[in-house]
């Protein structure tokens, strides 16, 4: 069964890279611009990870994350913090709340996809 | 009127002023006592039976000379509030308790002069407070004219018996306290509602006089000028005339000073120091009224009696012949409260006078030092006591006895010309370290000769008839020895002539015996801290020099035999706590001997409190040129302790500058923080979005669809452009922030730009189907950086159009010049700006929440920059809600060249 990936990002363009390059490796993928798109999606489904800008209009990654937490079940989902805020201080609230990866930007796709893949093994 | 009538009100009224006082101590506290009115009306105690009854005996009989004795408080006052000022806060510092007290305290705390002081004053006072009840019998006669009672010995004289009352009085509300230095603010409070009283009696038998028996003040006049020695009524004597006014006004000057009465209302009485304000015209006022019908009574009197009766009760017959006998009682009583109040505050000056400075320093100290403190108490009380009735007593037997041929107004003057004996030492001494205790002393003594001579005697030998031989020829037959014009002065009237010879002489004995021999050390440190009273207040205890060997427990037994075991432990308590000594010190210093001696004051005078201290400790000569460099270092430690201070405050100052501007630094450092890591994200991400796009082409260039292919290569060019966009705005905006850039600003005309902006975006708007619609056309010339306005107004109508209703959107751009100024505004129909965005859109990089998930197309910086271009032109930017919805953004900027 393929893997299900949610992609929770405002800009179109970042998001287009990596839906093609999740996809090529057979994932199925789903977009959400900020934080409540993210959770209207995650009501209905639950997906294997969870790639969350932090920096969005709305409800932010931080939110969107506390929210994951709260919720039984999403709590075998990985969450994977992918933003432009690389300061230690804001690496260091992400591992707190308890996410599992911290990834910054600008990034390689396919370091990407692979970090996903080795976290999902 | 029946005089057991007459003698029935005046118990009544003495009864009611009584309980007056009484009600008024209950209530000391009240508003009503401590008021600068009070203490105004207080001062009119000046005004005695001599002003009211003898003012208008001289008006009658020699015209406006009656004038020059109110003239003289009138052009003191300037000088006395300033004098006043000074005066009051030495008095309050040194618990001054009489004008004896305070001369003899600036001359070192001199006993004899003390003593003298006091010696002139009961001269000066005595006679006096005779002529009050030579007043209150003489008018009380003219009340009872008729009655058929007749009074024969003193034990029928009622006077005999109101001056009785009058001593038990002021026994009874002015020696309950030991302390002379307490104020007696009932009484004060009493002499205010007399001082009330005496002045409107006085105007309602003024008014009487001129407007019910005469025609008014032009019928008096008419009626008077007919008389036969009219002449004299109106003449003012020529220069020698001149003169003579000139000299009575200065007496009456000196007397507004120096009256033991006058001193003790306006200083030892004196509640607040800015109650003086309000006497520099309420007390003069005081004075024209009183003074207002004096003439017309005169003058009144004088054309119905003739010369028949007494001139000086003028006011109390004119409404007796009327038949109008309760007009006539007013008056009485009015003068009656006149002399109440005078002799009243008289003798409590006086017998504080007698009993601090005359009877304990010479007669009781031993015994009080031996006596116990319950016992010494009482003992004070009974010398105050006896002093009081002492002086009543002996100026009873003056009026029995002396005053039956003195008129009211000569004895007045005589009491006049001898308290200005005290006029050198008091005045000079205030302003002159010099003076000293023996030229005071020297001065006073040829003084009172001098009087004596020229006054006293030849009046005393013409009032009983003897020769007066020896008053026109001069002693031993000396023209130039003549009493009434020593020296070929003979222009003067006798009481002029006395004051100008014993004035003089006393000055001049003053002056030369103070610069011709060596001053005392003690009086000259108070002289330094009368002339100059900052060093004084801001010294306090240090400024007394002293030098010896005391221990405090000696000092402290002293105390406690007159104030008590309690009081003493509570003072010193006080004094050890404001100098930070410790309790059980040992040794007194030089502040605590001079604390004791002011404690003292109050109860014993000073003069004795600086020989019981001294007899306590072991005390060392000090050299005079020694007190003054120790006061010199005092002052100078003062000083630099001030500078310290001022220094500290500096520091304090500076340190709070620079926290403020370190803090503002953090803040800035931390804005830039931010600014920073904005900037970093706004940058990542379309470089993300680049290396993203390219690194899926260069991987996976063979499997990859064309049209994604596309989509990629178009999001990478997308991309650049932002990225390029983005920096230039970013550069642009930290230009405009830190006035980097000059703006280029010339004159020209803003609609010409306005439209060279608007169809510059006609395309733009065209094909996002919005119409822009300038609906002003006229012309705007003014100042401004035309590149930065078409700046300016292509972000307001961008915005606009990317707002604006998507179906039939809109752009209005208007202006207009109002005052001076170039308003602009840029409406569109769109949804408008959202309540909670308003404060913050301005802001670079804000982000509105509610964008509706559409990502802005700007950088961020648009509306930051506009804000600044409008700022640095001078101007201001704002936005609101249009009525319609949709959002207007207005600003405006000033057409002057900035």
């Amino acid at each position: 069964m393929s893997k299900k990936i949610l992609i929770v990002d405002d800009e179109p363009n970042i998001v287009m890279t990596l839906e093609y390059a999740f996809k090529k490796q057979s994932f199925e993928v789903f977009i959400a611009r900020d934080g409540s798109e993210a959770k209207e999606i995650m009501e209905k489904l639950t997906p294997d990870a969870i790639l969350l800008d932090i920096m969005m209009p709305q409800v932010d990654g931080y939110q969107t994350l506390e929210w994951i937490k709260s919720k039984e079940h999403l709590c075998n989902s990985k969450v994977v913090f992918l933003t432009a805020k690389n300061k230690n201080s804001d690496i260091e609230k992400g591992l707190e709340l308890g996410v599992d990866k911290y990834l910054t930007k600008p990034f390689s796709v396919k370091k990407i996809v692979n970090e996903i893949i080795e976290l999902l093994a | 009127m029946n005089n057991y009538g007459l003698i029935t009100i005046i118990f009544a009224y003495l009864a009611l002023l009584f309980l007056l006082v009484y009600w008024f101590n209950k209530n000391e506290r009240s508003r009503w006592i401590n008021n600068p009115y009070v203490y105004t009306l207080s001062l009119a105690v000046y005004c005695t039976a001599w002003t009211y009854y003898g003012s208008v005996g001289i008006a009658a009989d020699s015209g406006l000379k009656f004038l020059p004795i109110y003239l003289g408080p009138v052009i003191a006052i300037p000088f006395w509030i300033v004098i006043m000022r000074k005066i009051i806060r030495i008095a309050r510092q040194n618990k001054i308790t009489s004008i004896a007290d305070f001369i003899s305290l600036r001359y070192g705390r001199n006993r004899l002069l003390g003593a003298i002081v006091t010696v002139v004053c009961f001269i000066a006072t005595v006679p006096y407070i005779a002529l009050q009840l030579k007043a209150i019998s003489e008018t009380f006669k003219v009340m009872t004219v008729n009655s058929t009672v007749k009074t024969n010995s003193i034990f029928n004289d009622s006077t005999f018996y109101i001056a009785i009352i009058l001593a038990l009085f002021v026994t009874f509300f002015s020696t309950q306290k030991t302390d002379a230095s307490t104020k007696n603010k009932g009484i004060i409070a009493s002499v205010a509602v007399e001082a009330v009283l005496k002045l409107v009696f006085f105007l309602a038998i003024g008014i009487y006089v001129t407007f019910y028996l005469f025609d008014g003040t032009t019928d008096i006049y008419q009626q008077v000028s007919k008389l036969d020695d009219f002449d004299k009524l109106i003449e003012f004597g020529g220069l020698e005339g001149g003169i003579d006014w000139f000299f009575l006004v200065l007496l009456s000057f000196f007397a507004i000073f120096l009256l033991p009465r006058q001193f003790h209302v306006s200083v030892v009485e004196n509640v607040r120091e800015k109650h003086l304000k309000k006497a520099i015209w309420l007390f003069p006022l005081y004075l024209f009224l009183f003074n207002l019908f004096v003439i017309f009574i005169g003058w009144g009197g004088k054309v119905i009696f003739g010369n028949t009766e007494n001139s000086d009760y003028y006011s109390l017959l004119l409404p007796l012949e009327n038949g109008h006998v309760f007009m006539a009682l007013l008056v009485f009583l009015g003068g009656f409260s006149a002399v109440i109040s005078m002799v009243v505050i008289s003798t409590i000056a006086l017998s504080n006078m007698v009993s601090n400075n005359l009877i304990i320093p010479y007669g009781f100290l031993d015994k009080l030092v031996k006596g116990n403190p319950q016992g010494n108490e009482n003992y004070i009380k009974m010398i105050r006591r006896i002093s009081i009735f002492t002086i009543i007593i002996l100026a009873y037997i003056f009026y029995a006895n002396f005053s039956i041929q003195m008129s009211l107004y000569s004895i007045g003057l005589i009491a006049f010309v001898v308290i200005a004996l005290l006029a050198p030492s008091f005045f000079i001494g205030l302003f002159w370290n010099r003076g000293s205790s023996k030229g005071t002393i020297a001065g006073i003594v040829v003084g009172f000769l001098v009087i004596l001579y020229t006054l006293i005697i030849p009046f005393i030998i013409k009032a009983y008839g003897g020769s007066v031989d020896f008053v026109n020829e001069g002693l031993f037959g000396l023209q130039q020895l003549r009493p009434h014009a020593l020296f070929g002065i003979d222009f003067l009237s006798p009481p002029s002539h006395a004051f100008f010879w014993s004035l003089f002489l006393n000055t001049m004995v003053y002056l030369w015996v103070s610069v011709s021999t060596k001053g005392n050390y003690r009086e000259r440190n108070y002289a330094e801290i009368f002339v100059d009273p900052k060093v004084a207040s801001s010294l306090d205890d240090n400024a007394y020099v002293w030098k010896g060997e005391a221990y405090v427990s000696d000092i402290k037994n002293i105390l406690v035999k007159f104030l008590g075991e309690q009081r003493t432990e509570r003072a010193l308590t006080l004094f050890f706590r404001k100098y930070d000594l410790p309790e059980n010190t040992e040794f007194a210093d030089a502040r605590l001997i001079n604390f004791s001696e002011k404690l003292l004051t109050g109860t014993i005078g000073g003069a004795s409190a600086k020989i019981l201290i001294a007899s306590a400790v072991k005390e060392e000569e000090v050299s005079l040129t020694e007190v003054l460099k120790i006061l010199e270092e005092s002052k100078e430690t003062i000083a630099r302790n001030k500078l310290l201070k001022d220094k500290s405050r500096e520091l304090t100052e500076l340190t709070g500058q620079l926290k403020n501007a370190n803090s503002e630094l953090i803040l800035k450092d931390k804005q830039k923080d931010e600014f920073l890591d904005t900037v970093a994200h706004e940058l990542k991400t379309p470089i993300t979005g680049i290396r993203g796009a390219a690194e899926l082409l260069l991987d996976d260039a063979d499997e990859m669809p064309p049209a994604v292919r596309d989509q990629f290569l178009k999001n990478i060019l997308q991309d650049s452009d932002r990225f390029a966009r983005l920096i230039h705005n970013i550069l642009d905006f930290e230009k405009l922030s830190e006035d980097r850039e000059e703006l280029h600003v010339k004159r020209l005309n803003f609609k010409d730009t306005l439209f060279h902006v608007v169809g510059s975006v006609r395309q733009y708007a065209a094909s996002n189907n919005v119409t822009i619609e300038v609906t002003t056309q006229r012309d705007a010339h003014l100042f401004y950086d035309e590149d930065r306005i078409i700046q300016v107004l292509t972000n307001l109508i961008s915005n606009g159009i990317k707002h604006a209703n998507k179906e039939n959107g809109m752009v209005w751009v208007q202006y207009r010049i109002l005052k001076k100024k170039l308003l602009v505004s840029v409406s569109d129909n769109g949804p408008g700006v959202p309540d909670e965005d308003v404060a913050f859109i301005f802001d670079k990089f804000y982000q509105s929440k509610n964008q509706n998930r559409i990502k802005p197309q700007g950088s961020g910086l648009g509306l930051a920059i506009t804000k600044r271009i409008i700022e640095r032109h001078g101007g201001f930017i704002d936005v609101k809600k249009e009525q319609k919805g949709g959002a207007n953004f207005y600003f405006e900027i000033p057409i002057s060249q900035i």
